[in-house]
Formats: structure tokens, sequence, C-alpha cells
């Protein structure tokens, strides 16, 4: 079984493509030895927006469906959890388990009512919009999670790190996040190659094309919404445990939708690795802006966005298709083998 | 609380509206006749509010005097936007539309940060305090001007596509892309210039805007969201759609706002955001698509 999973995730890969990603595994593994707290931080919310965009690279990626409110997945994952520790001491892995189906039937709902009434295209996008807003203002007035107060987790110094219950140092929350991240990767290669992988990409090029072969196309995008969404909630959960304070105005924010959007775009959408590699781009150019910013002194609120929003209209004016298509076609990771 | 104070809201939030109305209008004409999603379209209202409190507060020019030479400088910047920047994109997909002008829209936002700091500027005109009666009902001067220049530039620019020779050259461009090329309309500069009304519509509405609310550098996020709800709610590609939803929302929110609490009032808008979504995909005054 699990020999035939391997042979299945390798079969037809470059190899230079697998020597490539066990060498970037083998030095995520060791980063925490070597890099300083600041750093592995940095490449906590690195790999934070990798696994986020790897979930939302299922429903827009693969079958072709825009959300622009992911937010509201990992927000539903991040209180429910949350308040499930603070209020009953539930650990995270239990709050996870009860997240995924809330998530999931919130993209259900999400996905039916836009795929029954023929909502598609830029229409589904905003309809995403609505319903991570309608998410924020009501949580901005729930008062069972504190509203606009805000939910905080007790913060207590732990002796040794508690995976059980996630709380302990930052290395411990990397590992959590590498494994997370690595395990989307997997399940969305495994995706790819199965049968509901094909079904979502006939649905992406053609959704007339796909219906008149006979796949149940509503059925097939249903599952792309309730995956995405179940795999963000387990975002949510990390989210909530890591920053321990969350607030609707932040959590459920559109920028936060947003943000999980722009890695998978950067890197190329659709694209197994693309999430991974935006994630690395856009964060990288954060971090060296910021280090730019203050070797330079200047100390201007707004001027490393605006220099951040320049690169990204750069990326995109200049790479249509994001970065990792057109460089794994120059460096021959993509297929031929040959 | 009487009936008079519900009146009083109502035609508060129908005048709001009407501002509304028009800023979502420029989304409209955008979107209806170059099919890209403009979600910069806050932050470029923000630009044009910003340059109404300063002409106020340097020259004390009244923005609602202001807001035809307001409404040339967008045109202007909408035209050059179009035409330089978002033109490559129009056949692109969905999400490499929305990356580009969310990228446009952080610029925006954060050099309006660098230029003006975060503090919310706001314009003090003299009749800033003055409302007329009207019978029972009392309204606020400031919102009736602006509803009223509202009114009076929805009807330029209906008149501008119903009678000139350009505008029907521009919805010959939304109806049928293929049959303007073959006409031999030159489709790009249409682009450009729709692009550019819909920025000029967006500048009158701000200039507007400054006598209802503040200005900061972040509200762009904000009303660009109205403007979407505003656009599905009233009908894509319908011009007196958008002014109807504007009224709609805009009654919708005073009266939440009064109902319930102000902070969610937005709340009703998504509401009938998705209420509509369901039930009436092509909004109130939209047509089905054939």
């Amino acid at each position: 079984m699990t020999v035939a999973v391997i042979t299945r995730l390798a079969d037809d890969v470059p190899r230079r493509t697998l020597i490539l990603l066990g060498i970037l595994l083998a030095a995520l593994l060791v980063a925490p030895w070597i890099v300083n707290d600041y750093l592995l931080t940095v490449l906590i919310v690195t790999l934070y927006s990798a696994y986020t965009g790897q979930a939302w690279n299922i429903m827009m990626g693969f079958a072709g469906q825009l959300s622009l409110g992911n937010a509201l997945y990992a927000g539903l994952g991040a209180y429910l959890a949350a308040a499930l520790f603070t209020d009953f001491g539930i650990g995270p892995w239990i709050g996870f388990l009860a997240s995924i189906p809330v998530a999931a039937a919130c993209g259900a709902i999400i996905g039916f009512l836009a795929f029954r009434f023929g909502v598609a295209g830029v229409y589904f996008a905003i309809l995403t919009i609505a319903f991570g807003e309608f998410a924020r203002i009501g949580f901005d007035h729930l008062t069972i999670v504190n509203a606009s107060a805000g939910l905080f987790l007790p913060v207590a110094q732990y002796a040794h790190n508690d995976l059980w219950r996630l709380r302990g140092d930052p290395t411990m929350f990397y590992y959590v996040i590498l494994a997370a991240t690595v395990l989307a990767f997997v399940l969305c290669r495994l995706l790819l190659r199965s049968r509901i992988g094909y079904f979502w990409l006939a649905i992406r090029e053609d959704e007339q094309a796909a219906r008149a072969v006979g796949i149940d196309t509503f059925r097939y995008k249903m599952y792309a919404v309730v995956i995405s969404a179940a795999a963000t909630s387990f975002a949510g959960v990390f989210y909530a445990f890591f920053y321990n304070n969350l607030f609707p105005e932040q959590v459920f924010n559109i920028g936060r939708s947003i943000e999980m959007i722009l890695g998978p775009v950067i890197g190329g959408v659709g694209t197994l690795f693309g999430p991974i590699l935006g994630a690395f781009v856009l964060n990288g150019l954060a971090e060296t802006l910021n280090a730019t910013m203050s070797a330079v002194g200047l100390d201007l609120p707004g001027a490393k966005e605006v220099f951040y929003g320049l690169c990204l209209l750069f990326v995109i004016l200049a790479l249509p298709e994001g970065v990792w298509p057109p460089l794994a076609r120059r460096l021959g990771f993509d297929k031929g083998k040959r | 609380m009487t009936f008079d104070v519900y009146l009083n809201v109502a035609v508060a939030g129908v005048l709001t509206g009407l501002v509304y109305g028009l800023m979502a209008l420029g989304l409209s004409v955008i979107f209806g006749v170059v099919r890209v999603v403009n979600f910069a379209h806050g932050e470029m209202m923000s630009i044009a509010m910003y340059i109404a409190v300063l002409l106020f507060s340097t020259f004390h020019l009244d923005p609602l005097i202001m807001l035809v030479p307001i409404a040339a400088v967008m045109f202007a910047f909408g035209y050059v936007l179009q035409a330089r920047v978002i033109n490559p994109f129009v056949t692109r997909p969905e999400h490499s539309q929305f990356l580009l002008l969310v990228a446009l829209a952080i610029i925006i936002a954060n050099t309006l940060l660098i230029l003006f700091g975060p503090d919310a500027r706001t314009v003090q005109t003299s009749y800033a305090y003055d409302s007329f009666q009207l019978g029972p009902v009392l309204i606020d001067a400031s919102k009736a001007y602006a509803g009223a220049a509202a009114i009076a530039f929805a009807i330029a620019l209906f008149a501008f596509f119903r009678f000139s020779l350009v505008g029907k050259a521009i919805r010959a461009c939304a109806d049928n892309y293929t049959g303007a090329l073959v006409v031999g309309l030159n489709v790009n500069r249409l682009y450009a210039l729709s692009f550019a009304l819909g920025a000029a519509c967006v500048g009158a509405a701000g200039s507007m805007m400054t006598l209802i609310v503040d200005v900061t550098p972040s509200i762009g996020p904000v009303y660009t969201l109205l403007a979407f709800v505003i656009v599905i709610t009233g009908g894509l590609g319908s011009m007196a759609g958008a002014l109807v939803g504007g009224i709609l929302i805009g009654l919708t929110e005073a009266l939440a706002g009064l109902l319930f609490t102000p902070s969610a009032k937005s709340m009703f808008a998504f509401g009938i955001l998705v209420l509509v979504l369901l039930f009436r995909p092509q909004g109130i005054l939209g047509r089905r698509p054939s």
C-alpha cells in the first residue's frame, strides 16, 4: 500500500525534480538548527502561506472556481478550536476534527448556492467575499467569542513542548506547519493524479465540454470547495494556537483572503509547486524590503508596501503564468522524462 | 422612536445612496465594457477624496464646485491606466486581472499613506450644519447637495451614452466585441475611454463623498466592496441599476444602523447581495444574459 502510493507519487516525475524536492525538504528539515529565532518565525509564516495557498489552489487552480473568501474557513477553524480550548480545555487536534465538518459545511453551502443557481466566474468570487465579510461583521458582534474585543488563548511558560495541546516553542510550530505543507503537497499530487483531479481539470478548461462527456460538474465542483475549505480550516487552527489571539477584524479580513491568493498566483496557479515557490518569493521579498528599509534608515510608513505592490505589478506584467511554469520549463523540472 | 425618525434616517440614507450609486456606476461602466473587475475602485475614490480635501484646505474651494475638475483629473488618470497598464490584461484570466488591480490598490493606498499620513481628513464647509425642513423631514444640506450633484452627473453620463456617437460606439463595444472590431471601431481607445469615464464617475463621487465621510488612506477596500454589492444588486451593465442599487443599499445601511447598531450595517448590505445573487443573479434591473 505505502509502496504503491509512493510509486504513484513519483511516477512520471523527472529525476531532477525529485532531487530538487528532496534537497528542499532536507533543507527545511534542518533549518531550525541553522537559522535564528527571527528567521524561524519568517519561515513559519512562509510555510503558513504556502499551505493556505495550496488549499486555495485546489479550488481555483484545479477546479477553476475563483474564491476570494478563503479567510472565512481559516477563521471558522481558528475560532472553533480556540473556543473549545479556552472554554472546555479541548485540545487543538480535536478542535481541528470539529472544524473540518464546520468549514466543509460552510463551503458546501456557498458552493451549493452558487453552483445550483449558476453563479460563476467573477460573481462566484464576489459571493465568497460576501460570505467572508458577513462572517467578519457577524463575529464582531458575537458575544460568546468576545466579539470585537478578541479571543485570547492562555499563554503560559511551558517547560516542554506539548504537541498534543500545541503549546511550545516556535520550533515545534515550525515542524507542525512543515508537516502540514508537505501533507497538503502530497494530497494535492494524489488528487491531481486521480479520477477526481482529471475531472477538475476538465471542468476548469471547459465546463460545458466536461458536462457533455458525462462529468457531474456540480458534484466535482462541490468536492473542490469542500476539500479546499476543510484543508484551509487547519490553517486557522494553527493560526489560533501560534498567535494566541483572534480578532474578527483581522482573522476574517479580506486582506487575509488576498494573502492566501497572492502566493499561488505569483508562483503559478494550478501547479503543485507554485503555491510553495510563490510563498517563498513573496515572503522573501517582504523580508528583503524590511531589511533594506532599516539598513537605509528609511522609516516611512507605507514605503515598503508601495515597493511590494510595484514588485507584484512587475511579476504579473512580466510573467503572466507566474514564476514556476517558465522556470520549470527552462530548467527541465516539468514533464519530459527523457 | 417615532415615525419621523425613521423618515429622516431613510431620506439621509437615500441621499447617501445616490452618491454610492454614482461611485458604483463607475464600476459598472468599467466592468460592462472592459470586462475587468476594478478591485482598485475604492482606492481610486480615495485619490479623488484627497484631492478634494487638499483643494479645500489650501484654496477653500468647495468640493461640489471642484467635482468637475476632479472628475477630469480622474478621467485622465483612468485613461492612462487602462491604455498603458490594464489593456494587456483584458484577455488574461480573472485571477491575473485581480492580482494586477490588487497590486495597483496596494500602491495607491500606501502612496496616499506616505503623502498624507494615517489621520482622517475632513472638509468643513460653511453649510456643514445647515439643514432644510420639509414638512416633518429634516434634510441635511450637505447630503442634499451631494445627492443632487450625483443625479446631475449620472444624467450627463446617461445622455452621453444615449446620444453621442462615441457613447454609442462604446455601447457597441460592450454588446459585441467582434462586431465592433469588424465595423472598424478602435476598441483599445474605446476601452481606455470607458475606463476613464468610470474613473470620472468615481472622481465626482469621491469629491461629493468628502461632505459625508472623513477620508483615511485605508478606506479603499470598504468602498470597493460596497461598489460591488451595489452593482450586482442593481444589475451589471444597467446604468439605472447602479443608481437604484445605490439607493437601496444606502437606505438599507441607514435603517440597519438605526434599528441594530451602525457597526453591523454592512452585514445587511451583504445579506441583500447574497439574496440577489441567489434569486435574481442578473440584478434588479439587469437583463438575463442571452
